[in-house]
C-alpha cells in the first residue's frame, strides 16, 4: 500500500469505500473512532433514559422517548459503519463491556434534575453537532453517510433541549434556579467534549492528513462557545465562568482555564457515574440474551420448516 | 466478481436495507443491520431507517447474497465504456438553424 498515494487521494477529496485498499493505520484509527462514537451513543441513552418515567408532561415524555430512541439508532448506524471495515459488532461490544474501548466522558456525569435533561439536549447535543457536522465530509464514505443521518436528527435533540431550558428559565424562581444549576453542572463538561487542546492531542495531525478530522479540537470548541454564549444570554442565565469575556478585536468569546485534571480523572474511570453506566450496559446486554436466543431459535426452526416444505 | 463474506454477529446475519423514499422513486441503499430472519430484518429496518417517514417501501437483502464488482479490477471492468463518446448526444454537431433535435 502506497501511503503517499493514499494521502494524496484523500486530500483530493476522493472518498474511500469499504473494499478499497487502505493503510492499516487508517483502518485501525477509524474502527477505534467509530466504535467509540457508537458506544457513546448507546451509553448516552442512560442519563436521559432515567427521566422518561418522570418527565413533567406527556408532551415532554413523548419527545424524550423519541430522542432516546434516536440515540439507539445512531449507535446502530455507527456499528454498521464499523463493520464495513471488518470489525465484528459483538467483539466491539465485548471491548466496551470489558472497559477496553472508551465512550465520551460526558456520559459519566449524572442527570440530577429535570433541568439536566434540558441542559443535555441544549449543550451536549449542541456540542455533538459542532463535532459531527465536519465528519459528514470525512474521507471514509460509510462513516460520512452515517453522520449525515445523525446530524439531521441531532438538530431536533438540541432544539427540544433549548426549548425545555427556556420554559424553565422563564418560569418560577425555583425553576429558574434549576435551569441555572443545570447550566453550572454541564457547561464545563460540555467544553471538554471536544477533547484536549491541540498541543496535547497526539493523533490529531495524522487524522487531519487522512481526512478523518477537518478541524482542530480548539477550533471546534471555539465555534461551540461562540454559538452558545449568546444563547445563554437570551435565556437570562449566567455562564459559570468568571473569566468569560468577548474579545472585541476578533469577536470571539474567550473562556477561562478548562480543568483538564477533571477530564483525565473521568477518562481514567473516576467520574461520578463511570461504574454505574458500564454496569447498567452490561446488565442490559445480559438481560437481553434470552431475547436474542429466542429470535435465533425461531429463525432456525423456520429455516428447517421451510426446507422440509420445499 | 466476488461474493461478499457472510458476516455473523450473535448468530444474526447482516442485512442490507434499501428504502423507497416516495412513490415514483427507486429504492436506495440506506444502510445495514443485523436480524435473525427476514421478517425481523424488515421490522428493524422500519424502526432504524424510517422513524421520520423516510420511506414508503423497504427491501432487505442478506449482505452475503450481494455480488459486487471488485474495486481492484475497477479500471479494467469499466474501461470498455471509456472510448465511446459517440454514445452521448453531445458528441454530435447540430447546425444552429436546426431545431428540435
Amino acid at each position: 500500500m502506497d501511503e503517499q498515494a493514499f494521502t494524496t487521494r484523500v486530500t483530493g477529496d476522493d472518498r474511500i469505500e469499504p473494499r478499497d485498499e487502505m493503510p492499516d493505520g487508517y483502518r485501525r484509527t477509524l474502527v477505534r473512532q467509530i466504535a467509540q462514537h457508537a458506544h457513546s451513543e448507546i451509553i448516552g441513552m442512560q442519563p436521559e433514559g432515567n427521566w422518561i418515567t418522570r418527565a413533567p408532561s406527556l408532551r415532554r415524555k413523548a419527545i424524550l422517548v423519541a430522542k432516546v430512541q434516536d440515540e439507539a439508532g445512531h449507535g446502530l448506524y455507527l456499528y454498521s459503519a464499523a463493520e464495513t471495515l471488518g470489525a465484528d459488532r459483538d467483539e466491539l461490544l465485548d471491548l466496551l463491556h470489558a472497559g477496553r474501548q472508551k465512550y465520551s466522558t460526558i456520559f459519566n456525569y449524572p442527570a440530577t434534575s429535570w433541568a439536566d435533561v434540558a441542559a443535555i439536549g441544549w449543550l451536549v447535543d449542541g456540542a455533538a453537532i459542532v463535532n459531527q457536522v465536519p465528519l459528514t465530509r470525512c474521507s471514509y464514505g460509510p462513516y460520512a453517510r452515517a453522520m449525515v443521518r445523525i446530524c439531521k436528527e441531532e438538530s431536533f435533540h438540541q432544539r427540544q433541549g433549548f426549548e425545555a431550558m427556556s420554559v424553565l428559565a422563564a418560569g418560577s424562581p425555583a425553576q429558574r434556579r434549576m435551569a441555572q444549576e443545570a447550566l453550572d453542572r454541564w457547561w464545563w463538561p460540555a467544553l471538554m467534549m471536544f477533547g484536549p487542546s491541540d498541543v496535547d492531542s497526539p493523533n490529531s495531525a495524522q487524522s487531519m492528513a487522512w481526512g478523518i478530522k477537518r478541524f482542530s479540537n480548539d477550533e471546534l470548541r471555539q465555534r461551540f462557545v461562540d454559538a452558545t454564549v449568546p444563547q445563554a444570554e437570551f435565556l437570562g442565565l449566567t455562564m459559570p465562568d468568571p473569566d468569560l469575556r468577548r474579545d472585541e478585536e476578533t469577536g470571539h468569546y474567550r473562556t477561562g482555564q478548562i480543568d483538564w485534571s477533571e477530564f483525565a480523572a473521568v477518562m481514567k474511570g473516576d467520574g461520578p457515574c463511570n461504574r454505574e453506566r458500564l454496569a447498567r450496559r452490561v446488565a442490559a446486554h445480559d438481560d437481553g440474551a434470552w431475547v436474542r436466543e429466542a429470535a435465533a431459535a425461531y429463525a432456525a426452526k423456520h429455516v428447517v420448516a421451510h426446507e422440509v416444505a420445499a | 466478481m466476488t461474493q461478499q463474506p457472510q458476516r455473523l454477529s450473535s448468530g444474526s446475519p447482516l442485512w442490507e436495507v434499501f428504502v423507497r423514499s416516495r412513490r415514483g422513486l427507486s429504492h436506495t441503499h440506506a444502510g445495514s443491520l443485523h436480524a435473525p430472519d427476514a421478517h425481523m430484518a424488515l421490522r428493524n429496518a422500519r424502526d432504524l431507517y424510517t422513524r421520520r417517514q423516510e420511506g414508503v417501501s423497504i427491501w432487505v437483502v442478506r449482505a452475503g447474497d450481494v455480488v459486487a464488482s471488485s474495486p481492484d479490477e475497477k479500471d479494467a471492468f469499466f474501461d470498455p465504456a471509456g472510448d465511446k463518446p459517440y454514445r452521448h448526444p453531445t458528441f454530435y454537431e447540430v447546425p444552429d438553424e436546426v431545431q428540435h433535435l
